[in-house]
């Protein structure tokens, strides 16, 4: 075969690569370096997106900041959660097929539909939820209270993507060879001793895999957001996607919400990178 | 022969007399939603357009979520489908997404739909790409009924771009087994030394509202609130807020622009009139009910027309629907004008005047609009015309969560609430003559409608939200959205921003 025939075969696969991501990420980087909105087409204005974003738009930092600590608080509990789940049914329990279903079913759910179910739940005049607990005198104002909403969307997001997460790290659990536990057992190690000194550390790669797939996603929130907040009340809910929304799909300011994809893309590059060297430093540290 | 004559006469007269219930009767089997009234002659009517074939053609509608506009624009596909042929695809799509979902093709040059449905303050940018009604439905007999002021709001420059299909305006919804009930005021009068009565003021519904608030007052075993409103941020909230602004900050002695100065373009957002309505909407989430900072319209029309709440004020929905049948408050609530305020700013003399005042907010309401890339132009207007025809309309303004209002010069009368929605009589005259004497008011305020007006309304909703949510104070909230104000302003640039605005003050100050 001619040497050169054979990149022939790789243009289909090159043609739907250059469509599908290098053309988007290109047009992005344009359309951030232009006035697109509802009055101007896409015309070139150099840097003043980008100028605008860094020193006059202290909303987005904002808006970051809480996707970072909305994100990074939802994946801690939903691989804390996680793990003890996939512990649970890794062992041989009554029901465990039962269990391994049950426990995947949130994430098979359709997250909008599920949220606005979560919305009525936590409905402070009509809700269940607040129904149930009016008997012990309390009321609280899960969708009004700035910090009560937080906490709402942590517990919806958990609840959704928890199953998630089990599912890795009972994949990995499952793949974890017998010997080290079995040398384990006759030395004699608690059951404590063998998670933290066994379990725990052949468990560290699926980990970092499950954490960072799982930080990818949750940096990403916004469904959960737009019917369960609207990013209120107030502002105490937004977070950078949700606001990008708004700037780019609401208010139509393309161009600007381009630019902040764009930054916010490379600070998730930059961020998730260091955040995985951390994690297999910490973890894999022996 | 003078007997053959006037048996003829009586035989024609007695045709003509029972045919239109004859054809009402044909229609309205068929269609049970007209079935109160039957169809109703027009250009548009079930007859005519039962005579038009679209057989193989397609029409492509982009709409509200149901069921506000969303489910009369899919209930009349599908009688329209039935009655030409034609295939009706109806997308539902939610409220602050419909000005993307048409701006985005609109931009690029494509008419994914043939009719987009929006709102009325949307003319500004969406008219470039919009058909012009044309004149054959201009004549029609449904458009002839339609009121000035709403052709108004439909056109600009006097063409019109938007087929008008409902008409809006926020007023006062009280309840009136509770207002106008003797024990009731005694009770009040006794704990307040003040009287009970249909609130004048801003701050008197304040009060009246506090005081209903968090008890049972109808004696249904349930708690009632003082106020259910449109609270929840991007949710129409900014519409609400100039609701409550209109009585501090519209003063009919300084003519020349509400939202900004039309000589400056200097934004009034944040003057000590609007601060003080916001003061007041701030202090309102004391008394709405648990949630109520979170409400949107469908949670204020289903609280307020529910029966749990004295209070509401917005859009004509949540009045209609505590007047549908189904409802446990039927017959027992009233409609006012918007409440005033006993003083009102003078951005000139920058001084409060201690005079009472009050500003109907003609707020803009449901509008349609048919793309001028369309290759189906003709039967996209057939298809608006028939969704406002007299038996539709008439249908359609019944039914609470439709979002059809009135918008034509019949829908005044008050006999058509009395004689088909079985409405009490006082309950119908109050409604009608609310909306009329809004019409007629010379301190009217209309809609924002110049370029990027959404976003100018998101920021209004996010400076609110925040004073609401306690983020930062009314003034705080209100010198944000002023600042973002001015950035929209220059950004847009001034002359293109100030241009369009002056076609609304001129509305505004009387003088078109």
């Amino acid at each position: 075969m001619n040497f050169k025939q054979k990149y022939v075969f790789l243009f289909p696969g090159l043609f739907v690569l250059i469509g599908i991501l290098i053309f988007p990420i290109i047009f992005v980087v344009r359309l951030s370096l232009s006035g697109w909105n509802s009055y101007n087409g896409l015309n070139f204005i150099g840097l003043e997106n980008y100028i605008r974003l860094f020193t006059d738009d202290p909303r987005f930092w904002e808006s970051f900041f809480r996707l970072s600590f909305l994100s990074v608080t939802t994946v801690i509990l939903q691989y804390v959660i996680g793990f003890a789940l996939a512990h649970l049914v890794w062992k041989d329990i009554k029901f465990q097929r039962f269990f391994r279903v049950l426990f995947l079913i949130p994430m098979m759910t359709t997250p909008v539909i599920m949220t606005v179910i979560w919305r009525t739940f936590f409905h402070e005049s009509l809700g269940p939820v607040n129904d149930i607990l009016s008997n012990f005198g309390m009321s609280p104002k899960w969708l009004t209270d700035p910090v009560l909403a937080k906490v709402t969307v942590i517990i919806v997001e958990v609840w959704q993507w928890t199953p998630f997460m089990f599912l890795l790290l009972l994949a990995g659990l499952l793949s974890l060879p017998k010997e080290p536990f079995l040398a384990a057992a006759i030395d004699g190690a608690s059951p404590v001793r063998k998670f933290l000194y066994v379990t725990f550390p052949l468990m560290a790669p699926i980990s970092i895999g499950a954490i960072i797939i799982r930080l990818i996603e949750a940096s990403k929130i916004m469904d959960t957001v737009y019917v369960l907040t609207s990013g209120g009340p107030g502002t105490s809910t937004e977070t950078s996607s949700f606001y990008i929304f708004i700037k780019g799909l609401r208010e139509f300011q393309m161009g600007y919400a381009a630019s902040m994809s764009f930054t916010y893309l490379i600070i998730m590059i930059i961020s998730l990178t260091v955040i995985a060297k951390v994690l297999t430093k910490l973890m894999l540290k022996d | 022969m003078k007997i053959i004559k006037t048996c003829l006469t009586a035989v024609i007269s007695s045709v003509l007399m029972f045919s239109p219930m004859a054809y009402a009767d044909k229609w309205g089997d068929q269609f049970p939603h007209i079935k109160a009234t039957g169809d109703i002659a027009g250009d548009c009517s079930y007859e005519e357009m039962s005579k038009k074939n679209y057989k193989g053609k397609t029409l492509k509608i982009n709409t509200h979520a149901v069921p506000v506009i969303g489910q009369p624009t899919a209930l009349h596909a599908e009688q329209f489908a039935k009655l030409t042929g034609a295939k009706v695809d109806v997308t539902h799509t939610p409220a602050g997404d419909l000005y993307a979902k048409a701006m985005v093709p609109f931009k690029a040059g494509q008419a994914p739909y043939d009719i987009v449905f929006g709102f009325s303050n949307f003319i500004n940018d969406w008219k470039r790409y919009l058909a012009p009604v044309p004149k054959k439905y201009m004549n029609s007999t449904e458009m002839k009924d339609v009121t000035k002021s709403h052709i108004g709001v439909s056109s600009w420059d006097g063409t019109m771009y938007q087929y008008p299909v409902d008409g809006d305006r926020h007023y006062l919804k009280y309840r009136k087994d509770v207002i106008d009930n003797p024990e009731m005021q005694k009770k009040y009068k006794a704990d307040t030394g003040k009287e009970l009565r249909v609130p004048r003021t801003w701050k008197e519904y304040g009060e009246m509202a506090k005081y209903f608030n968090g008890w049972d007052w109808d004696g249904d075993g349930e708690k009632e609130y003082g106020s259910a409103e449109v609270m929840k941020k991007d949710d129409l909230m900014f519409a609400a807020f100039f609701s409550r602004s209109v009585a501090y900050a519209k003063n009919p002695r300084t003519p020349g622009g509400f939202f900004f100065d039309l000589d400056t373009m200097k934004p009034n957002i944040n003057n000590p009139g609007f601060v003080e309505a916001l003061g007041d909407w701030v202090e309102a989430t004391k008394y709405v009910p648990p949630g109520g900072i979170n409400f949107g319209l469908g949670d204020e029309i289903g609280s307020f027309g529910g029966g749990q709440t004295l209070f509401s004020f917005s859009w004509d929905d949540a009045f209609i629907a505590a007047m549908q049948d189904d409802s446990p408050i039927k017959n027992k609530v009233g409609a006012a004008p918007l409440p005033g305020a006993d003083r009102v700013w003078n951005r000139t003399s920058n001084s409060w005047e201690n005079q009472y005042n009050q500003a109907p907010y003609i707020v803009w309401g449901w509008a349609v609009g048919v793309a001028k890339k369309s290759k189906v132009k003709d039967m996209a207007f057939d298809y608006l015309c028939f969704f406002s025809n007299g038996a539709n309309h008439q249908a359609d303004l019944a039914i609470g969560n439709f979002g059809v209002n009135p918008f034509k010069n019949s829908d005044f009368d008050p006999n058509i609430y009395i004689n088909t929605m079985g409405w009490d009589a006082d309950i119908a005259n109050s409604y009608t003559k609310t909306l009329l004497d809004m019409e007629k008011s010379k301190n009217r305020v209309f809609p924002l409608r110049v370029p990027g007006v959404f976003e100018f309304t998101s920021a209004v909703a996010t400076g609110t939200s925040k004073a609401l949510a306690g983020q930062l104070s009314p003034q705080e909230a209100l010198d944000e959205v002023a600042k973002e104000w001015e950035a929209i302003v220059q950004r847009v640039g001034k002359k293109a921003v100030q241009d369009a605005y002056a076609v609304g003050v001129k509305m505004e100050d009387n003088k078109l």
